[in-house]
């Protein structure tokens, strides 16, 4: 300790000195001086005279240069003022050749921008801890199982059900505080056109857990969160600035959700943006106001409570407590949760799974996030083909380089000789890779500030639209930095270390004529070129694979027409129609609708395709063979006329399928083969619905078969659906989607539809999906992963060209010589051709079997991203093949003319 | 006269008892300081003393300020610091202890 402090003491009188430096050297020189004309004034008084004490005087100094040097070593300023030096040295070479600084800046920004934007992503999705107090000792409490049982599953972590929640919160020792949340979506208009604004459902004590401190107003607290509560909202900082311009008057104020008015009582602070990372939330709503805002179907007082899975929980370890400890008491609560909870649902197996969940906890300190699953592989991927990216940017720099310091050895070996260190010389020429590493992943920082936020905009979709805090934090500083360091060592060192090594005589002798000491050279520099080609080939047959792999999924059948189609969410919940009038009054709806001018069909289904909304259930077959889970879709007549999917047999449903006449139902080809018999015509056959114990299991008679369609994501290959007449529902819903069809352009149409809306009733809460947008939205990871690798495979097959010709071009002009004596010797042009091109048809060849190799191993990590083909698709890698031996063959074209085209005479003068 | 250079080490043993005894010096007095209480055997080299104030500013053990000599020339002048002081104990204690060894050792029949 008290070392440390003397050593920073004397630090501290060493830098003090440094700034000074300029005057020390006059102030010892002054000092000696003194000391000398003392000791000559002595030997005088002694008797010399005084030319001769003077000189002894000098004499005993020494060599005073050397003196002072010495005295300034001490100081240790060395250091300081050879690398200054480095650094003009490196700047003025840089200047002497601004092209070839100019080429190295600018693939070192690319390559270092790319990986730097990049990293920022995975920072921000992967490595970023919550902005809250204290986010280590935070853990999400899980619930573990190998097979989840049945249930109704909303918001993006549904993980507890509410009585669950309410078992764990009384059992639970592990943590001071506990809280759940959920994520949802709620319509602030009051008829009309659906305003949307994304709320989060949060227990009292979920501010308390993550100890954030209200902005404005109160935050929602225990209080607030009691069964029977009235309910109020809490805004986030940046609806509250983009709903009210940051008026504080707002607090107090009414906002009506789902046409539910609710008071106003806080603004969140500005850095808070909930606990799930890639999502932000508008407003905060206690999780007792679900009984208000749902009503009949709450999750909280309705009798399906128990089987309604929405809930997240997260909570503050005790001090002390570590996650095993905590896990462990969770597990010791769980199947006394369980059992108080059971869902009335669940027959005996059910029962059984259920009984021998385990609630566990996760750390927490990066919060939750579904953006870190689904684009986990494709986040790592991305940074390792980056990472290549820039690997073949220096294996080019360090090429060039190669090139440069080769044309310099002469010079080198003149200063070697003439006593410099190697140590020093390799020092410096480091300096001045390291100079344009710098100012590289300097360009390559800003770039990457630019290029990650195209990047989250490039994977946001209006419907979910991703949100990341990108601030730069010290990692991705860090990153920045290792790069630049990195790259400096990469390109850098190899030519830096060759040129310390030159024999200093010979590289003398051969300056003048005939180089023959190049073929060494030229073998480090091949090697570069030919692992050029390979990574090139491994990055371009990564673009292809994914470019293919979105060319399937955009051009897939999707088993209906998505051109053309308007679709239209209903809700009117506000109208309080009895069930027996919610069927007629859509269809009253689809007949206003259907009399808009340019509408060639409508009809009505209990959800949108393509859209995430999906319901599965269980069916039992002939002879009550437990038949599997098809997916089901609750329609109105003339549905697959209006989503043009074909009829294959049978009719379709109609107005005499009510709820008294025998339960029919349509199915797909899919559903046909995995579950009907084969023996009989599909139409006519029956399977039932399969229900808990005690409860009846209703005869469907299958009236028609359709054919297959993607039911709810393109990624999917099909499934079997059964669609069930909603006029035959037992408990008709207040909520419809409709479906348009019509020629007429959406912007308008829409209008159209919203007044024929309004026209029936002003109190409809109306919201338009484009069906082509929304598939396309969902297609957006692989869009941008073929945008992504296409960038990268482009920029590797441009840079491996241009290695490719750089070196041919050195070795050309190296070999001129030798050209102009085969030549003359007869040597036909056709045959110098030959030699260059044979050459480099090796370096190719060689590069392109390792890269097929690495393409081959490393496509596995990409299988999961690919739709309609296998990673090591032989197709695609023989393209890339193909596109990479072109390209490569073309960058040579030009060096290999202009050997062929030498005068013989002229290239034997050459020198 | 037989002139000795000083031993290796003690040369900052030296310089800290010169200016312990007589406060502020410059370097020329040093060296003369030191010169004259050994009569003329030591010999301080002005090759090691400039190094030597140097690393001994560097380590606090002396504090430099210029100054006008008695000849009306500007001179830097060196004084100890309480962690110089504390140093020359260190560095006597230390010289003793050596000397008293190499006594013995050579002593020894």
């Amino acid at each position: 300790m008290i070392d440390a402090i003397g050593w920073l003491t004397r630090l501290s009188r060493r830098i003090s000195m440094a700034l000074r430096r300029g005057r020390f050297d006059a102030d010892l020189e002054e000092e000696m001086r003194l000391h000398r004309e003392l000791r000559a004034r002595l030997q005088v008084e002694r008797g010399a005279s005084p030319e001769e004490a003077l000189y002894a005087a000098e004499r005993r100094f020494g060599n005073q240069l050397v003196l002072r040097e010495e005295s300034r070593d001490m100081w240790g300023w060395n250091w300081l003022e050879t690398f200054l030096q480095d650094i003009r040295y490196g700047l003025r070479t840089l200047a002497k050749s601004p092209g070839f600084a100019l080429v190295a800046l600018l693939t070192l920004a690319l390559g270092i921008g790319a990986n730097a934007a990049i990293f920022r992503l995975v920072d921000a999705v992967r490595l970023r801890t919550l902005p809250v107090k204290d986010p280590q000792s935070l853990a999400i409490v899980h619930l573990k199982t190998d097979m989840w049982v049945s249930g109704n599953f909303n918001g993006s972590y549904p993980e507890l059900t509410y009585p669950l929640w309410q078992q764990v919160r009384r059992r639970q020792k592990a943590f001071s505080s506990i809280a759940v949340w959920s994520s949802d979506q709620t319509n602030l208009a009051t008829g009309g056109e659906m305003d949307i604004a994304h709320d989060i459902w949060v227990s009292g004590d979920f501010f308390n857990v993550l100890g954030v401190q209200p902005f404005l107003g109160r935050l929602i607290s225990t209080s607030d969160d009691q069964p029977g509560c009235a309910g109020g909202v809490d805004l986030s900082y940046a609806f509250w600035q983009r709903r009210y311009g940051g008026d504080a008057s707002a607090i107090g104020k009414t906002l009506t959700l789902d046409g539910h008015p609710f008071p106003i009582l806080g603004v969140t602070p500005p850095g808070f943006y909930g606990v799930s990372v890639g999502d932000r939330f508008d407003l905060a709503v206690p999780v007792c106001a679900d009984a208000i805002v749902y009503g009949e179907y709450s999750r909280i007082t309705s009798a399906d409570a128990r089987h309604a899975w929405w809930l997240a929980m997260i909570g503050r370890l005790n001090p002390g407590w570590s996650l095993e400890r905590a896990t462990a008491q969770l597990a010791a609560i769980s199947p006394g949760a369980m059992q108080e909870t059971i869902p009335p649902q669940y027959d005996a197996d059910h029962v059984k799974h259920y009984l021998a969940y385990k609630l566990e906890a996760l750390p927490a300190a990066n919060g939750f996030s579904r953006l870190r699953q689904s684009t986990s592989t494709s986040l790592w991927l991305l940074l390792g083909l980056s990472g290549l990216v820039l690997l073949i940017a220096c294996a080019n720099l360090a090429n060039l380089m190669l090139a440069r310091a080769s044309t310099r050895g002469p010079e080198i070996a003149l200063r070697l000789a003439l006593g410099a260190s190697r140590g020093r010389l390799i020092r410096q020429l480091l300096s001045e890779s390291a100079l344009l590493a710098v100012a590289g992943a300097a360009c390559g920082g800003v770039l990457a500030a630019v290029l990650s936020q195209s990047l989250v905009a490039l994977i946001s979709t209006p419907n979910s639209s991703v949100f990341l805090d990108m601030s730069t934090d010290w990692r991705v500083v860090g990153f920045v930095a290792g790069m630049a360091i990195l790259t400096t060592l990469l390109f850098g060192l190899a030519p830096a270390l060759r040129s310390g090594k030159v024999p200093t005589g010979s590289v003398l002798k051969t300056a003048g004529r005939g180089m023959t000491s190049g073929r060494e050279r030229f073998r480090l520099q091949r090697i570069l070129v030919a692992a050029q080609v390979a990574l090139s080939l491994v990055l371009l047959s990564g673009a292809l694979l994914f470019a293919r792999s979105l060319f399937n999924l955009m051009t897939r059948p999707l088993g209906f027409q998505q051109d053309g189609l308007l679709v239209a969410n209903v809700a009117f919940e506000r109208l309080d129609l009895p069930e027996a009038r919610r069927n007629p009054f859509i269809d009253e709806l689809l007949d206003r609708i259907r009399a808009v001018p340019g509408v060639a069909a409508a009809a009505a289904s209990n959800r949108s395709p393509v859209n995430g909304n999906s319901s599965n259930n269980s069916i039992l077959t002939e002879n009550d063979i437990s038949g599997g889970q098809p997916w089901e879709e609750r329609i109105g007549p003339g549905y697959f006329q209006a989503i043009e999917i074909p009829f294959l047999a049978g009719r379709d449903f109609n107005r005499n399928d009510s709820a008294d006449s025998p339960k029919v139902a349509i199915v797909n080809q899919v559903f046909v083969s995995k579950f009907l018999s084969r023996s009989k015509n599909a139409v006519g056959q029956q399977f039932r619905l399969d229900a808990p114990p005690g409860m009846p299991k209703p005869y469907y008679s299958v009236v028609g078969v359709v054919g297959n369609s993607v039911y709810n994501d393109v990624h999917e290959p099909f499934v079997p659906v059964m669609y069930l007449p909603s006029t035959q529902d037992a408990h008709p819903l207040i909520y419809a989607t409709l479906l348009i069809r019509s020629q007429v352009n959406t912007a308008s149409l829409a209008n159209d539809v919203k007044n024929a809306i309004a026209g029936v009733n002003p109190q409809v809460d109306v919201q338009f999906v484009v069906l082509r947008t929304q598939i396309h939205d969902s297609l957006v990871q692989d869009e941008l992963m073929a945008t992504l690798c296409g960038f990268f495979g482009g920029l590797a097959v441009l840079l491996a060209a241009i290695g490719l010709y750089g070196v041919i071009s050195y070795t050309v002009a190296q070999r001129t010589n030798e050209i102009g004596i085969r030549m003359a010797l007869g040597a036909q042009r056709s045959g110098i051709v030959g030699l260059i091109l044979g050459e480099v048809s090796m370096l190719i060849g060689i590069g392109i079997a390792i890269g097929a190799g690495l393409a081959l191993g490393g496509g596995r990590t990409a299988t999961s991203l690919l739709y309609g083909l296998k990673a090591n698709d032989s197709l695609t890698l023989a393209l890339a093949v193909v596109l990479l031996a072109a390209v490569g063959l073309a960058a040579i074209f030009v060096p290999a003319r202009r050997a062929s085209r030498l005068d013989p005479m002229a290239a034997l003068r050459y020198e | 006269m037989h002139r000795n250079e000083i031993p290796p080490g003690t040369l900052y043993l030296l310089i800290l008892k010169a200016l312990a005894r007589s406060g502020e010096l410059h370097g020329f007095e040093i060296a003369h300081w030191i010169e004259q209480v050994s009569e003329e055997v030591l010999q301080v080299e002005e090759g090691s003393l400039y190094p030597a104030l140097q690393r001994m500013l560097i380590k606090g053990w002396v504090k430099a300020k210029w100054g006008v000599t008695a000849g009306n020339r500007r001179a830097r002048y060196y004084r100890l610091t309480p962690l110089g002081r504390k140093q020359l104990e260190v560095e006597v204690s230390e010289f003793n202890r050596v000397v008293g060894a190499i006594a013995r050792a050579i002593q020894t029949a």
